[in-house]
Parts: structure tokens; sequence; C-alpha cells
């Protein structure tokens, strides 16, 4: 007989490999997102208390839907009272039976869909995010509370009224069609997107106890790469997310501190990942639909290819920043083409562009720490050493300080 | 599942009438209108005068008090709603979007209460 410990290792590995897919066959066979997962979680009790006793079942992930199954049908009939629902029991019935009967049944993968139900745009923003990790990535509330810092009571309230909402206001557990496809995949991007981008702020400062968000989109950026393989757009955001990532080992100095990107040891990028990631780009760009994530995975490609620290291709960056203003004309794409612009070694065009953008970005750190730099170039030291001053006071993390005094104490007096 | 749409816009908002662009707004409302039936959706749908013909009532300790005006000063008003019946928010909110005002104002697309959701 399997001892307990092993038990306890088994049903967390099932659950944090195989939830999304459990969680999903079961929303397709119920058509309720609430009551499926309060089953599930049942079932999930259930299997710690029967499995430490009776050994792991031949086929736990069947007998884990069978399980949460019946505690559907249970929870149906208490409702049963204000209301018939004999159609729907006996539906269920017939599913069960068939699932009991069945020797190992074939779990569909109905994950997409899924995806597309957690990340519905009338969703509020935060509990999009909150639930994708939740159901897909397979994280535990209390730890998704600690990924935005929020108390686990908060962020249960958080996933119950997202849950809530989903049924009724009868959000689909559907793909959606080729009307609504570019709004919705669009949303579900963005929403792998936030993940990675609150994981990369979050491993700048101290936090260790918080989940790895970067590794967690990673993984949700592919898996949807393998359930829909043939858009480019994901393809595009799982290359981006790889290039990136590959670079975070050279980010922060042995002694606490930012490192610019052009200064970066080489030799702690993640080589693997790096090619990884270019190869997803590669595959987005045979299909020949362009789009915002292949172009920012494309800039991201041309930084982690440079083939030494001072050799990056700006010039090429600012052109792809170009293409990138048409899909995002937003002021912080504008930045970002304007420090381009001013690596590419014209800091006088780049401060030009940066003044135009004063008033929108005036409360963001890397607006004040680009408009720094260039002015240190183009020898206005003084003015240099003021916007060092307001890129040092509205910095959130101890590395980018210590960065920026660093360049800040370098100016000529 | 039943959805209303609510259609709220700033009341200056749109085309004006007597312009062409308003006979196509109109027109935008008709065929709107046909196609929900067509597809067997619609359930009812009316435009409202404005907020200068409202009317508010309220009970207060047994006594009605009644006055002129809306509930809220707001910048956008109600100014009509359709009721569909629709099998998911999706299918709600891709008729929805078909409502001329769309382009001018906001439209609110929310589920009924329906019995089931009573005994939940």
């Amino acid at each position: 007989m399997t001892t307990a410990p092993t038990i306890d290792a088994a049903i967390s590995r099932l659950v944090r490999e195989d939830r999304g897919r459990l969680l999903a066959a079961l929303i397709a066979g119920l058509g309720d997102f609430e009551l499926a997962e309060e089953s599930f979680s049942e079932a999930l009790e259930s299997a710690v208390v029967h499995w430490a006793r009776s050994g792991l079942p031949a086929n736990p992930h069947g007998w884990l839907l069978r399980v949460a199954r019946r505690k559907a049908i249970d929870r149906i009939r208490r409702r049963q009272r204000f209301r018939a629902r004999q159609p729907e029991l006996e539906r269920l019935a017939r599913l069960d039976e068939e699932a009991a009967n069945a020797e190992a049944p074939e779990i569909p993968d109905e994950r997409l869909r899924l995806i597309f139900t957690c990340c519905h745009p009338a969703i509020d923003r935060k509990s999009r995010v909150a639930l994708t990790l939740r159901t897909l990535g397979g994280l535990s509330t209390a730890e998704v509370a600690r990924a935005f810092l929020d108390k686990e009571t908060t962020m249960g309230q958080r996933l119950s009224r997202a849950r809530g909402k989903i049924s009724r206001a009868g959000i689909p557990f559907a793909v959606p069609g080729p009307d609504q496809w570019e709004e919705r995949l669009g949303s579900v991007l963005a929403v792998i997107y936030l993940i990675f981008n609150e994981g990369h702020v979050a491993s700048a400062g101290a936090t260790a106890q918080r989940p790895d968000l970067c590794d967690e989109a990673i993984y949700l950026a592919k898996m949807l790469n393998s359930l829909c393989p043939d858009e480019p757009e994901i393809l595009g955001l799982a290359s981006l997310l790889l290039t990136t990532h590959a670079r975070s080992g050279a980010r922060i100095s042995p002694d606490g501190m930012s490192v610019a990107l052009a200064d970066q040891d080489r030799s702690r990028w993640n080589r693997e990942m790096a090619a990884e990631g270019l190869a997803h780009l590669d595959a987005a760009v045979l299909m020949a639909r362009p789009g915002p994530y292949q172009i920012k995975a494309a800039i991201s490609a041309l930084h982690v290819s440079a083939p030494g620290q001072g050799a990056t291709d700006w010039t090429q960056i600012v052109l792809l920043y170009n293409s990138l203003l048409a899909h995002e004309p937003t002021s912080v794409v504008r930045l970002n083409r304007a420090v381009a612009v001013g690596q590419a070694g014209r800091p006088d065009v780049a401060l030009e562009e940066l003044a135009t953008l004063e008033a929108e970005l005036d409360g963001y750190q890397p607006f004040h720490a680009a408009r720094a730099k260039f002015l240190a170039e183009t020898g206005r030291a003084g003015e240099a050493r003021h916007a060092y001053d307001r890129a040092i006071e509205l910095s959130g993390n101890s590395p980018d300080r210590a960065f920026l005094r660093a360049q800040r104490r370098r100016l000529p007096p | 599942m039943q959805y209303m749409a609510l259609i709220y816009s700033a009341p200056n908002a749109g085309p004006k009438p007597g312009t062409p662009e308003f006979e196509a707004f109109m027109k935008g409302y008709f065929d709107a209108t046909e196609t929900y039936k067509k597809d067997g959706v619609f359930v009812a749908g009316d435009a409202l005068h404005g907020t200068d013909q409202s009317t508010s009532l309220r009970i207060r300790g047994g006594k009605t008090e009644t006055m002129d005006g809306p509930f809220a000063e707001t910048k956008e008003v109600l100014g009509g709603f359709y009721i569909f019946d629709c099998k998911d928010l999706d299918e709600a909110l891709k008729y929805a979007a078909m409502i001329p005002t769309a382009e001018y104002g906001t439209i609110e697309v929310r589920p009924v209460l329906s019995p089931d959701d009573y005994s939940n």
C-alpha cells in the first residue's frame, strides 16, 4: 500500500499538472463553472481521505472526475427543494454511469474553452488574471493571493465573485467565433502578458515567497500554443516571454544593482531558453500574419541575438517600434521608440521626442531615467542630475534605485 | 437566457434630426430590430422620451413624494432598451453591438433574473 506522503505528493502533482484539464472536462459536462469548481474541490478532499486509506486508484483522473460528478449531482439535489431539475439530473446520472463503466475514459481536452472563459472581457481585469492562474495555472488561492500581495480571504472573494458572474451573466464556456476572435484572443494574450510582467517586476524586489509568475506565464503561453497552433500572435507572445526571461539572470548584478541591457553579462543569459524563443518567432513569421506580440518578440530577439555588449542593432529596433506604433499608439511605446533612437546615436532627437511625452509620462520612472541618460550624453549634466533625482524618487525597487544612483554619481560636476 | 440591453447616451450625442446621418441612424435601428426578430432573439425593445419628461416618485414613511426629473443627474442617460433571448452572453453582446447608439454612447448588457436565480 502506498504511504500517505506519497499520496499527498501524487495529489499535489496531479493538481499542478492536470487541474485545468480536469476542471475543463467537468465544466463541459456540467455546463456550470461554479458548480464544477466546488464539486472538484470536494472530490480532491475525498481523494485525500480515500487514497490514503486504499491507495492510489488505477486511474486517478477518472476517479476524480467521477467523484466530482457525484458531488455535483448531490449539490443539484440539495437545490431541488426550490425547483425540479429532473432532466439535468438524468443527464448527469448518465454521464456518471458512462464514466464508471469505461475502463480508462479518454478525458477530452477542453482547456482552450476554459482559457477563453477565464479571460472573458466581461470579467474585470485583475480577476481575469487571478482566475487564469487559479484555474489553468494550478496555483492555490493562497498562492494567487501572494502573487498579488493580497490577503487569501480577499482573493477568495474575488475569485468567487468572478465565478459567480460567469454563471449568472451566462459567460459561455466556448471558443469565440470569427467575429469575436480578435478581441477575445487579445484579452487572453493580455492576461498572460500581465502575469509575466507582474513576475518580471516582482523578481527585482526581494520577495522570495511569491510564486514565479514568469514561469507560470510561459507555461500558459506554451499551453495556449499547443491548443491553438495556427495563431502567430500566440507564438509571438511565447517567443517574447522566452527571450525576455532568458535575459533575467543578468538583469541584476551580484551586488544588487539593475544592469542596462547593453551592459549585461551575456554569459549569464539562458541560451537554451533564448533559442527556444527565437524558434517560436521563426515559426510565427512563416505564417505571414504580423501583429503586436510578434513585433515585440522581434525587438526582444534583436536584443538577445546581439553578438556582444554595445553591438545591438538599434536602428532595426527603431523601425520595429515604428511598426508597433501602428498597432499600439501609446505613450509608453513612443517612449521606448525614443530610447531606441537615442541608443542608435541620436540622443538629441530622442530628447525632442521625450519632450512631447512629458505631460503624459511625468509619473513614470523609465521616462525620467531615459531623459537623464540622454541629457548626460548631450552634456547637460545639471538637468540630468534633476532628472535622475526624479527617477530615483519614482523608482519602486532597490536594484533600480541603486543603478540610477550610480549613474547620477558618474555625472561630471 | 434573457438579457436587457440598456442604451445610454448623452442627450446631445449622435446625429441631429433632419440630417442624412440621422436617417441612416434610424434605419440602423430599424435594421437591427428586423435582424433580432428574424433570428428569434427579440423579446421587447423601445425608445424612451428624454429625461425632461421624467417623473420620479418615492414613498417615505407611507407618504408618496412625486418630483420632476430623473433619479440622478448623469451625463449619459437611459434612452431605450432591448430585451433579447440568447443562449449566452457572447450572443447577447453580438446583438448589442448592432445597436446604432453603441457608436455614440454605451450599451450596458445585463442578464434578466430568472426563477433559477432565486433558488441558487
